[in-house]
């Protein structure tokens, strides 16, 4: 699925990354504990999360994820989309819940992924 | 820093600011992808460094990071002199943690840490005495 796809299907704004948004992810997560994502994840492109701090973005880079989704309308500081547009993650916004955000994103072809292997 | 065939980065980590913790990590990301190692080792070396810093940030006020690359294997060594852990076999369990309940609304303290850092690491030692401090060091093998 293509960045621009979320936007659409999630009604979403994009802070940054704009010229990146035909980028191809094949995954995604719905997560607000970091570590979670830090030990279930793997080559997954899209964190779709409610938390809205500097680490949310550091995880993802952590992980090589392409692109964060901030839902239930929150939207994340300045310095925090200032740290993703560095990184060349791309984040968008939008006031779907969680729940309704993951669940259009799987329902239009987007997996849960793999998980890393101990 | 180029001392025989190890390349070494040293860190200081502040201990009081969440919102800088990872940083470290991060700038070893970029020099171990500078420095042209596969995607799968720079993950593993900055994930369990990545989950180092933010526990030596939430339980030891900061500490020190080093990080020595040789040819065949990058170790990273973390010391703090925060209040030790009194019981190593129960941090490495999975879901267990100590984290008070406003690093949870962080985002952290899920009781992975530790696990995650065995997870990604070839091996990993952990001295730490109660009172004094902790130094773990892991190794990921090239």
């Amino acid at each position: 699925m293509k960045i621009r796809e979320i936007v659409k299907l999630l009604d979403a704004r994009v802070l940054c990354g704009e010229e990146l948004l035909d980028g191809e992810v094949n995954s995604a997560c719905g997560c607000d504990m970091m570590s979670d994502v830090l030990a279930f994840v793997k080559e997954q492109a899209v964190l779709i999360t409610g938390l809205c701090n500097p680490q949310v973005v550091r995880t993802a880079e952590m992980m090589d994820m392409r692109c964060i989704v901030f839902v239930r309308g929150k939207v994340p500081p300045k310095d925090v989309v200032a740290l993703a547009e560095d990184s060349g993650i791309v984040i968008l916004a939008s006031d779907e819940r969680m729940y309704v955000a993951c669940g259009k994103l799987y329902a239009n072809g987007l997996s849960g992924g793999s998980v890393v292997s101990d | 820093m180029i001392d025989n065939d190890k390349v070494n980065f040293h860190f200081d980590i502040d201990g009081d600011n969440f919102t800088t913790a990872g940083e470290a990590s991060v700038k070893i990301k970029k020099a171990l992808r500078q420095m042209g190692f596969s995607a799968d080792t720079i993950r593993r070396v900055s994930v369990a460094m990545y989950e180092g810093e933010i526990n030596m940030v939430i339980h030891a006020d900061g500490g020190e990071a080093d990080v020595n690359v040789y040819p065949n294997k990058i170790e990273i060594i973390l010391a703090d002199k925060g209040p030790g852990i009194p019981d190593i076999e129960k941090a490495m369990q999975a879901g267990y943690s100590t984290a008070p309940d406003d690093i949870r609304s962080l985002g952290f303290g899920a009781g992975m840490g530790l696990p995650n850092m065995k997870k990604y690491t070839d091996s990993i030692d952990i001295q730490t005495e109660v009172g004094v401090g902790t130094t773990v060091t892991m190794v990921v093998n090239v």
